[in-house]
């Protein structure tokens, strides 16, 4: 079963500029046969301006494939080559309202072709820079060749790790075996051995919570101290362009609004998760982490 | 017009006659089958009732060789594990490339913790070379796992002879059946299978339910340890009204057999027959005449088989497909490849499965709308020219990375 928007099923039953342009100028062949996927983007570019004039495909695969060439050729029509060339991949899948993580090298696939079409245009030769693995993390669609170069790149030993530094994992945490597997095949190229670090369990955010003894703080300081621990972590938030104010405390709930890149973003509950066990760390008190839009602070009398 | 379901290889409809039998064991008939009272009582008859079931569609020689368990996997797994426990100075294993994943993946696995995974290839119409697999059997083997049917292809393998073969060699044979139990006769008393594995939903019985069938006297360790269900071979409360309807099924599949070796039979070669005769390109996978009675596995050419699911579901017809694109994998379905059968053809390869409940005017109506969903696919493929596939379609449409 594959969760399609409806902008991908009208996309993918109706193509739009369905076949080869004629007079094309510019032809674009990607994809791989053996993955059941491939794409040949033919345009007609007007010389002077270099304004795409008309767009074209042909695909081999499956109906968000398909989908994704025809939503391609739709936003191209009219831009020219630098304009096109600025689409990326994730933005041929918003204008499907989304895909699912499985078929996110769909439109991967797509800003390829365009890529190599351009190419072909202007007499370059195009090199395809990206090799695709199996599908490790479905949370956020991070496949085995992004985890084992990232794992050597950096020098990764632990799942924690590559979590921090491609995402994978971070979700479900289903796929922690495979990264394992992954962690313990890299490194064993190295002649080192992976060591499962940490513990077998997570530990409890109540548990935590009991550790520090600290006296009981008045109303003024806890809060100072509260944006205390925002201060501190927002620096890492706003490296990945999001950020985090305090909006309201009540009593073990802490309101807080996520905002730029946050908004949206799947790994906010993790961010959240994190935020509270520092405040319950910081604050030696079981508190809890509450996202609120502004939109809804009206409502929330305060 | 309602929609036409050929996806029974997936799985099946509960028979209503087998939703009946079940009904009383939810809130009138619940109690434990192991409590002495009442209302334990009745349910304990119930279940040997079911065991009676299954044994006569399985032709097994005594009831006690019956296991039920939670599912086909569960049963694959019990009865392989079990092997190499039961015989630790035994290390290899002999099975097939195109298993079920269920034994496919369990074998991968098991060859991480270093076992030697001997894996039978196919030819090109899905059949094994027994010579081969004579060659490899010898007192290591711990066991032999190879399925009756093929879910994919449907294709049946000579499991009987192989199993004959094991038992001269003194090696344990498992076959996991889910595919042909139901759809082929079967007779174990007359067998020399150690281990069978099959999954209710197959065959009109409900998900949840499955069986290991255990020869009397084949050494065994439970996977599952706990109280004395199944006489300690499978411990946890059973699943009594799921069991009731797998008897139940068991029963309606031995009154049915000759009806899916004939009239089913005739829709599936109907359909084969149809859709070759109006679509060019386009070949059936595995072997043709040596195949389960219910299903159609056909190779469109220079089209992506989840494409193909998408506009038949639209019109309302389920099937199910090879294809990488519909398991979430790159790779198209291992059973096609270990076929030999090229990319272009093997994403393209759907599967019509039939069972008792469909009829000719379906097959018909089928038969009707996929030469336009084919023909619309190949307008947007790259492979497909004016009128046929472009010539040297390797060559004419070379991608950048292959």
């Amino acid at each position: 079963m594959w969760d399609y928007s409806e902008k991908v099923k009208e996309h993918f039953y109706d193509p739009k500029n369905a076949g080869a342009v004629e007079g094309a100028n510019g032809v674009g062949d990607v994809g791989s046969i053996s993955c059941g996927d491939a794409l040949r983007l033919t345009l007609k570019v007007e010389p002077e301006t270099e304004v795409i004039l008309d767009a074209g495909f042909q695909t081999f695969g499956c109906g968000s494939a398909i989908a994704s060439s025809s939503a391609l050729t739709e936003m191209i029509k009219g831009m020219t080559l630098d304009d096109a060339l600025k689409i990326s991949n994730q933005d041929i899948a918003d204008y499907l309202d989304g895909l699912p993580p499985e078929k996110m090298h769909c439109s991967v696939m797509g800003r390829e072709a365009l890529q190599a079409a351009v190419a072909n245009y202007r007499g370059e030769v195009w090199e395809d820079d990206h090799e695709e693995g199996a599908l490790v993390c479905k949370c956020f669609a991070i496949d085995e060749v992004m985890i084992e170069d990232t794992i050597r790149a950096n020098n990764l030993h632990t799942v924690e790790e590559v979590t921090n530094y491609t995402k994978a994992g971070g979700g479900c945490s289903s796929c922690h075996e495979g990264i394992e597997n992954i962690l313990t095949r890299v490194l064993a190229e190295n002649g080192e051995t992976f060591v499962a670090g940490g513990a077998a369990v997570p530990a409890p955010a109540a548990a935590a919570a009991k550790a520090p003894e600290s006296p009981k703080m008045g109303t003024l300081a806890r809060i100072r101290k509260i944006e205390a621990v925002l201060d501190s972590i927002r620096p890492a938030l706003q490296a990945d362009g999001g950020d985090v104010e305090l909006i309201d405390v009540d009593e073990k709930s802490i309101y807080v609004n996520l905002t730029g890149a946050c908004t949206g973003c799947q790994m906010a509950a993790m961010t959240l998760g994190g935020i509270q066990q520092r405040l319950i760390e910081e604050l030696g008190e079981f508190v809890k982490v509450v996202p609120v839009a502004k939109e809804s602070l009206v409502s929330m009398g305060a | 017009m309602s929609d036409i379901y050929l996806d029974n290889n997936a799985t099946t409809m509960v028979d209503p006659a087998v939703f009946e039998e079940m009904k009383p064991y939810f809130c009138e008939q619940f109690g434990n089958p192991s409590s002495l009272h009442n209302f334990g009582n009745k349910v304990g008859f119930a279940l040997k009732k079911a065991r009676k079931q299954v044994q006569d569609l399985l032709g097994a020689e005594h009831d006690s060789e019956i296991i039920f368990t939670s599912c086909g996997t569960e049963s694959d797994s019990t009865a392989i594990l079990s092997a190499l426990k039961a015989q630790p100075e035994r290390k290899e294993i002999i099975t097939t490339v195109v298993e079920h994943p269920a034994v496919l993946t369990l074998c991968e696995h098991l060859e991480t913790e270093g076992y030697t995974v001997h894996w039978l290839e196919v030819d090109s119409k899905g059949r094994l070379d027994l010579d081969k697999y004579k060659s490899l059997l010898s007192d290591k083997v711990a066991i032999v796992s190879v399925m009756w049917a093929n879910n994919e292809s449907g294709t049946l393998f000579p499991v009987e002879e192989m199993a004959q073969m094991a038992a001269e060699a003194g090696v344990m044979f498992h076959t996991d059946a889910v595919q042909a139990v139901g759809k082929v006769p079967i007779n174990l008393k007359d067998s020399a299978i150690s281990m069978l594995s099959l999954s209710g939903h197959k065959l009109h019985a409900p998900k949840g339910i499955g069986v290991l069938y255990l020869r009397r006297g084949v050494r065994y360790r439970p996977l599952l340890r706990g109280g004395h269900q199944e006489r300690g071979r499978r411990a946890g409360t059973e699943n009594a009204a799921a069991i009731v309807g797998l008897g139940k099924a068991c029963e309606m599949a031995a009154e049915h057999m000759e009806f899916e070796n004939t009239q089913v039979k005739a829709m599936r070669d109907r359909l084969q027959e149809g859709l070759l005769a109006a679509i060019p390109h386009c070949f059936p996978t595995g072997d043709p005449d040596n195949r389960l009675p219910n299903t159609a596995s056909i190779a469109f050419e220079y089209i992506e088989g989840e494409a193909i699911l998408l506009l038949l579901n639209k019109v309302g017809i389920a099937a199910s497909s090879g294809s990488a694109c519909t398991s979430g994998s790159l790779e198209p379905s291992h059973v096609m490849r270990a076929m030999g059968i090229p990319y272009t053809a093997a994403h393209g390869t759907v599967r019509f499965s039939f069972s008792r409940y469909n009829t000719m005017e379906e097959v018909e109506r089928v038969i009707e709308e996929v030469p336009g969903i084919v023909a619309k696919l190949r307008k947007l493929s790259p492979y497909w020219g004016e009128d046929g596939p472009v010539e040297n379609p390797g060559e004419a449409f070379a991608p950048v990375y292959a």
